[in-house]
Order: C-alpha cells, then sequence, then structure tokens
C-alpha cells in the first residue's frame, strides 16, 4: 500500500476500475510502457482515443439515422471502433461493441440501437472514470508506474 | 560485422553470414531492428511504436498503406519487417501484404481485431509470415526479429544451394563464353554436390559477408522469361550474355542472369543428381530417403520435373509444393525445396512468408532431376526421383507419402485441400496396396486421383499425375498428387510392381494419389505453391494464387482435364471424350484448370493465374509425356522431352509411348478400366 495518502487513493480508484471491469489487462500493458521518458504515456492514449473514437461515434450515428440501416457498414464501423477500445483496455466498450457487431451480422435493427445507446454510456462512464484517475495522477505527482493488482 | 547488421544494412549475406557463422549473433540483436508498422488507427499506432521501442526496435509509424508502400519503395533496404493492419480505408492490407511480397521480400505481419478464422486464413495464403489479433501484447512483438532471421536463414539456404548469388556473380569464369562449364561454382558440381555446397557454403560465407549487391528480384515473369530464353537456346548452350540478350530486359545485367542461371543449373544438376541415385526402383521404394523429406521430396521432384519439363514457373512449383506440402511438416519441405529452387530462379520474392517449415531446400534439390534441359533422361530419373519422393514422403504402401493430409495440415494452403486429401489419402492408401498388386485397382484409384490431383494437388505433384491417369476421376482433387505421387515411383524403371509401365503407372499413380492428396496440399505441383516456395526462398507469399490454384483445381478436377493426359491409352483417352488424344486433352486440362483458376474469385493477379496456366498447360503436357517415359522404362523412351515441349512432341511421344506400352496395359485391364470407368 502506498504511504502517501494521494498515491493511496489513486492505487484505490485504479483497483475499482478493473474490479468494477471498466478496463482490462490491456489497460495494464500501457501501463507498463509507462516510464520516466513518458510519464503521463496512458493518459496520452487515451485523450487520443477519446478524440478519435468520437469521430466512429458520429459516423455511426448518422448511420443510425440512415434507413434501412446499412448494417455491412455499421459492422465496420463497429470493427474500426472495437479495434481502437480493445487496444486501451476499455473492457465494457469493447463487449458492447462486440454485441452490437453481433446484431449487425444478424440484421437486427433495433438491437443495434439499443446496444449502441448502451455502449455511449459505457464509454461516457469510462471517461469520466479514467479522467478523475488521470488528474488524481497528476496531483499525486510523478510516481513509480502503476503496480500490477495484487 | 554484427552491428552492422543489426543497425540494418541487413543485406542478405552479412545478416546471414552473421548468423551462419556460428550464430554469432550480435549482441545487440534483435535492437534496431527496423519496424515498419502501417495502421489507420492512430491509437493502435501509437501504442505500436511505443511497444516497439520498448523492444529496442527502431520503428517507423505509416497511417496510410500507401505511405507505407512509398516510404518501402523509396528505401529498399532500409526496414527489416513490416506491420500492417488488415482493415484499412485506402488501400486493404492485404494488398499491401501482396504488393510488399512481390516488390521488396520482406516479412510482413498482419494484425487485426479481426480472428476469425476466413481472416486468418486470408493472412496465411496471402503469404503472412504471422497474423497477431488485436489488442497486440508487447510480448507478441518481442519476438518479432524470429520472422526476419527466419527469412534470412531461407534466403541464406537459398544461396548456399544454388551457389550463391554474389559469389557467383563475382566469379571470373562465369563469363559468357565459359558457360556453365568454366565457372568454379558450377565446376564443382561435376563433384559431390553436398561436397560442393559445403564448399561454396564456406565460400559463400566468407565472400558474401562482406558484398552486398543490390538484390535483383526474380519475379516470376522475370524467370519465365528467363527460362524461355534458356530453353530457346538449349541448355547446353544457354550463356548468360545470350540469355540476357533474349530477355530483353532493361536494367538486368549479365551478372544477374549469370548468377541466376548458375542457381539454376544448380538445380537442374540436383535434380539429375538425384534420379542418378535412383536407379534401382525396389530400392526406392523401400528406401525412405531421409533427404526426400517425403512428400517435399516428391513434390518437390515432381514439381521440378514438371517445372523443367513444363517451365513450371517456380513460382507453381513452390506454391504446388508449399501447398502440397503443408511446409510446416518436414515432408513436405522437401517439394517445396524444389519448388524453391524453382522459385529461386522464377523469383527471388520472397514469396512464402510462411516462414515456418523451411523445408529441406536441400532434399529437394537433390532429388529432383527433373530440370528441363535433360529430358531424355530426366524422365527415368524424374521417376526415380520422383519415386524417392514419394517413398520418403512416407510412402502410402509404395512411395506414396501419408503424410499429405499432414502436411496438409500444417500447412493453410493445404487446408483448403486437406479434406480432399484425406479421402484421396484413403482412396490413395487403397490405390497403393492395389497398385502394387494390380494394375486395374491402380487405374481406379488413379482416374480420380488425376482428375482430383490435377485440382489440388496441382501444388507440387502435378506434373506427374496427370499424365498418368486420364480416367477422369475427379474425385481426387489430388488429380495433381498423383502425378507426383507417380512420378517418383516410376523413376524411369520399370516398378517391381510389374512389368508393364502401365502397371507401374497404376501403382504410382495411386501412391501417388495418396500422396498427391496429401501433398497436392504443397504440390499440386501445377498450382504455382507460391505461397509454399515462398517460404522457403522467400518469396512473397502469393496466397492468392494458391487459393486459385486450389479452387481452380477443384473445378477443373471435373473438368477432367487431367485426364486429357493420361497416357493410359489413346483409346481410353478417346473414350473420356477428349479430343484427339492426350495433348488436347492436356491442353483442355490445363484450359480447364486455367479458367477455374480464373474463375475462382480470388484470381486477383490474373498474372499469376495465367502463368499457372501456361504452366498448367506446360505441365500437362509434360505430365503426359513424363508418364509415358516412366511407363515405358523398359524401353528406353524415345526422347521425348525436348528441352521445351511442344504440344506436337508430345502428342507423338504419347502415341509412341501408347502404343509400346498398350500391350502391357492391357494385361493390367488398365486400359478397360480407364476406358469403361473414366467418368468424363
Amino acid at each position: 500500500m502506498e504511504r502517501n495518502p494521494m498515491r493511496r487513493q489513486l492505487a484505490i480508484m485504479r483497483q475499482s476500475l478493473f474490479d468494477q471491469g471498466h478496463v482490462d489487462e490491456q489497460f495494464v500493458q500501457l501501463e507498463e510502457l509507462q516510464d520516466d521518458a513518458n510519464p503521463n504515456f496512458v493518459e496520452e492514449v487515451v485523450t487520443l482515443y477519446y478524440r478519435d473514437s468520437a469521430r466512429i461515434i458520429l459516423n455511426i450515428e448518422q448511420a443510425l439515422e440512415r434507413k434501412p440501416f446499412d448494417f455491412r457498414k455499421l459492422d465496420a464501423y463497429m470493427h474500426q471502433f472495437k479495434g481502437s477500445s480493445s487496444s486501451i483496455g476499455a473492457k465494457k466498450v469493447k463487449a458492447e461493441s462486440t454485441l452490437f457487431r453481433e446484431y449487425c451480422k444478424s440484421g437486427n435493427g433495433e438491437g443495434c440501437m439499443r446496444s449502441f445507446h448502451q455502449l455511449k454510456k459505457e464509454y461516457a462512464t469510462l471517461r469520466k472514470k479514467l479522467g478523475a484517475y488521470f488528474q488524481l495522477a497528476r496531483q499525486a505527482g510523478p510516481v513509480e508506474t502503476a503496480s500490477r493488482p495484487k | 560485422m554484427n552491428v552492422s547488421s543489426v543497425k540494418g544494412s541487413m543485406s542478405i549475406s552479412s545478416s546471414t553470414s552473421t548468423w551462419k557463422a556460428g550464430d554469432t549473433i550480435s549482441d545487440q540483436f534483435p535492437a534496431g531492428l527496423r519496424v515498419l508498422v502501417v495502421d489507420d488507427d492512430p491509437t493502435c499506432l501509437m501504442i505500436l511504436e511505443k511497444m516497439l521501442i520498448a523492444c529496442l526496435y527502431k520503428v517507423t509509424k505509416c497511417n496510410r498503406a500507401e505511405t507505407a508502400l512509398s516510404k518501402l519503395r523509396e528505401n529498399k533496404n532500409g526496414y527489416d519487417i513490416v506491420l500492417s493492419d488488415v482493415h484499412m480505408p485506402d488501400m486493404d492490407g492485404f494488398k499491401l501484404l501482396e504488393h510488399i511480397g512481390l516488390e521488396m521480400d520482406l516479412p510482413v505481419i498482419m494484425m487485426s481485431a479481426d480472428d476469425g478464422k476466413q481472416v486468418v486464413m486470408k493472412g496465411v495464403t496471402h503469404g503472412a509470415c504471422d497474423y497477431l489479433i488485436k489488442p497486440v501484447r508487447i510480448e507478441a512483438l518481442k519476438n518479432l526479429w524470429q520472422h526476419v532471421v527466419r527469412k534470412r536463414k531461407n534466403e541464406w539456404k537459398e544461396f548456399e544451394q544454388s551457389g550463391s548469388v554474389e559469389e557467383g556473380d563475382r566469379q571470373p569464369k562465369q563469363s559468357d563464353d565459359a558457360d556453365y562449364s568454366s565457372s568454379a561454382n558450377e565446376g564443382n558440381w561435376k563433384g559431390s554436390k553436398r561436397r560442393k555446397d559445403e564448399e561454396e557454403e564456406t565460400d559463400e560465407r566468407d565472400d558474401t559477408s562482406t558484398l552486398k549487391k543490390p538484390r535483383v528480384v526474380w519475379s516470376v515473369e522475370l524467370h519465365q522469361q528467363f527460362v524461355a530464353a534458356v530453353n530457346q537456346l538449349g541448355i547446353d548452350k544457354a550463356v548468360p550474355k545470350k540469355i540476357l540478350e533474349l530477355m530483353n530486359v532493361p536494367g538486368l545485367t549479365r551478372e544477374n542472369v549469370a548468377s541466376h542461371l548458375q542457381k539454376y543449373r544448380l538445380y537442374l544438376r540436383r535434380l539429375s543428381g538425384v534420379s542418378q541415385h535412383q536407379s534401382n526402383l525396389s530400392t526406392i521404394i523401400s528406401a525412405q530417403d531421409p533427404t526426400f523429406g517425403s512428400l517435399s521430396s516428391l513434390s518437390g521432384l515432381d514439381l521440378q520435373t514438371l517445372a523443367a519439363t513444363g517451365q513450371l514457373p517456380a513460382q507453381s512449383l513452390a506454391r504446388l509444393q508449399a501447398a502440397g506440402l503443408g511446409r510446416a511438416t518436414a515432408k513436405s519441405a522437401v517439394p517445396i525445396t524444389l519448388v524453391d529452387q524453382r522459385n529461386i530462379f522464377s523469383f527471388e520474392n520472397p514469396k512464402l512468408r510462411f516462414g515456418e517449415g523451411q523445408q529441406q531446400h536441400m532434399t529437394n534439390k537433390q532429388q529432383v532431376n527433373l530440370l528441363h534441359g535433360i529430358p531424355t533422361t530426366m524422365e527415368p530419373k524424374q521417376l526415380v526421383s520422383l519415386r524417392h519422393a514419394a517413398q520418403s514422403v512416407g510412402n502410402m504402401n509404395m512411395q506414396v507419402p501419408p503424410h499429405g493430409p499432414q502436411s496438409s495440415q500444417n500447412n493453410p494452403l493445404l487446408m483448403q485441400m486437406g479434406q480432399q486429401q484425406q479421402q484421396q489419402q484413403s482412396r490413395g492408401q487403397i490405390l497403393v496396396d492395389s497398385t502394387i498388386n494390380h494394375a486395374p485397382r491402380l487405374s481406379s484409384m488413379g482416374q480420380p486421383i488425376l482428375s482430383n490431383g490435377m485440382a489440388t494437388n496441382v501444388s507440387s505433384r502435378s506434373g506427374i499425375p496427370e499424365n498418368i491417369r486420364a480416367p477422369g476421376y475427379s474425385q481426387t482433387p489430388s488429380m495433381l498428387n498423383f502425378p507426383m505421387n507417380h512420378a517418383s515411383e516410376l523413376p524411369g524403371n520399370c516398378f517391381p510392381l510389374g512389368s508393364t509401365p502401365g502397371v507401374s503407372n497404376l501403382t504410382s499413380k495411386g501412391a501417388f494419389q495418396e500422396d498427391v492428396n496429401s501433398e497436392i496440399k504443397g504440390s499440386g505441383g501445377f498450382m504455382p505453391s507460391y505461397d509454399v516456395f515462398n517460404d522457403l526462398n522467400q518469396h512473397k507469399p502469393q496466397s492468392w494464387e494458391l487459393q486459385n490454384v486450389g479452387i481452380a483445381f477443384d473445378s477443373s478436377q471435373h473438368s477432367n482435364s487431367l485426364q486429357g493426359n493420361l497416357d493410359l491409352t489413346q483409346s481410353a483417352l478417346g473414350q473420356q471424350g477428349f479430343s484427339s488424344g492426350q495433348m488436347n486433352g492436356h491442353n483442355r486440362s490445363a484450359a480447364v484448370a486455367s479458367k477455374a483458376m480464373f474463375s475462382t474469385g480470388d484470381v486477383k493477379e490474373l498474372r499469376s493465374a495465367q502463368n499457372v496456366n501456361q504452366h498448367l498447360n506446360n505441365l500437362l503436357v509434360d505430365n503426359t509425356i513424363r508418364v509415358k517415359s516412366e511407363r515405358v522404362c523398359d524401353t528406353s523412351p524415345a526422347n521425348i522431352f525436348p528441352d521445351h515441349f511442344g504440344q506436337d512432341d508430345l502428342m507423338s511421344a504419347l502415341l509412341k509411348q501408347q502404343e509400346s506400352v498398350a500391350s502391357s496395359e492391357n494385361e493390367f485391364d488398365f486400359d478397360g478400366y480407364s476406358m469403361n470407368n473414366i467418368p468424363v
């Protein structure tokens, strides 16, 4: 356990991200890439992710406004989105993406809509949590990289 | 040197020599490995870059395939390995893979969040060295260097075996006039090949270690042109200068041609040398030449023979071999190596990126006698070698290498045909047993095998089986395979199976069938086993070609294209509905196959398909002839194999053989069988 209360809190926050299933092992991979040369690597990557994926979300939204649904296109967008999300370890978002793709493959428009709605929720939740986490990390000051969950 | 190779002046010679020389790999290696990573997703790209840097690689990133290609083109030797995403907006990842394979001969790793079997298979068939599922972990990247080493190793082997390009180039004897006899390397050929290889190996290593020549990429077309020129001149008279003139390729130097010719000759020699050792059929049958590596060897031989006779593009050979051999297994390696050799000649593009299964290039080379310029002798030798190949393959009974299925399994390419092969194998097994004893059985077996074989087994065997069994059994896709096996078994000598050539044909066919089936995967013989070969020859995996081939064969099976090739009897052929003789049949089958190939959706590169078709045609023709020669082993067949097999020549040859073996054939009911049961 961290002696520094702030760091302790950071560790708790981090642990809850894992425990609640928001992030998975891939997130740890990112953390391990962080070093003194790139002390905020994880945050940078996540920021890049949210910026880039916003574009894809918009594309999907627009595609969902056109009826009938172009499932092939929707699936392609979601494939892209899923790849991005999985690379930062966004577990719940990734799971929802998979579900969305299943609906696309079976041509289930209703399912797609519901799934997308849920996906956006998870996406937003993750963004908030990670935002708070990184903010605390900055405040806690440069520390050794996060250790693997014990 | 180590450092320099690590730094990325990783010319083949320096790197290979580094590795060869007792594995004195630089301590730094794989640090400094120059990786080009292509991904349209900026998040993934950033992460990958960071991971690669953490692995101490030197990273260049691109977010567009076009950018990546232009970077690669600008600096051909500037990268060691490429990592590419599959789904990209501007260009399909597989297309990029193909380009890289063709132009640069670099190992390419594909990545995708998509882990569907189809996509992964596509990666394999297109020649990717590996396929990573996203999200990519750093552990997966830590071993990236293995693909580079593997490729270099294969290239090195190629060089060694073929007498090293650089060394050949630098050989002063490699003059235009000197021709093959003058060159030191070639002179060495006269001696024991193995010894020569070792010597050359040493020499090459020393010499090439410091030599860094811009590599000429011997594309399929280029190699075809080369082979055509050589044939035109006559293998004995083909001198680099004249070849160069005939080829009329701007930018190609006499040295390039000379070194390529050297390799080619070496290849041919190996083929003939191998066959010489196998004069005794029984020996061959029983003995499993370890060098042959079963399927691979057989396939290799077959392919080579085919290649030699039919000018099968190395590409095809490689493909076939690769396919049939299922590169994964050692067995398959043999044919592949043969093919590879061929491939070496045809193109140095690393087609086979599979990287695995560098199968015994050596063995193949040795086995393959089937070189062009040795028509008359080739036949029997081919048969012998083929037999060996078949044996080593893992004979079902005779020499039919049962490993077909194994190889096929291993070989992703083969997978396509795997099922067929398995079926065929069982059939083949039966056939093998019976063939030895009963001609009729064989014929029946052969037939299906042939038809099928052609289609699927094109990979390595293709050359031989086609001829053997005309009966249009389209069941076995391994028609082609069959011929392969067949060829091996029939090495010029009458098999103990029966004095009748026909019988032997049958048996071999049967055996081949199995082999073919299994080998078909790799050996398809006719089908350009581009992929397989690539691996061995470090050619770019042209998976599409292989795919096309496989598909083509399947479709061609039904067309009984191979059937036409059966020499069994003219009447049989006639009955099969082949117009005017086998040749037609051959042509038809080739045409059919070609068409099939084209029609297969995946024929991305018509060029290759066309090549395949050509080769297929050639193969068919060749096979026919070959089969014939096999059959009349006792009756030293007239030299029917001119360097360039014309259809007319083949036809007459076939007819001749037909007549001579007609009686014997009848003994085995083969004719009857084929005639009556040939499903056209």
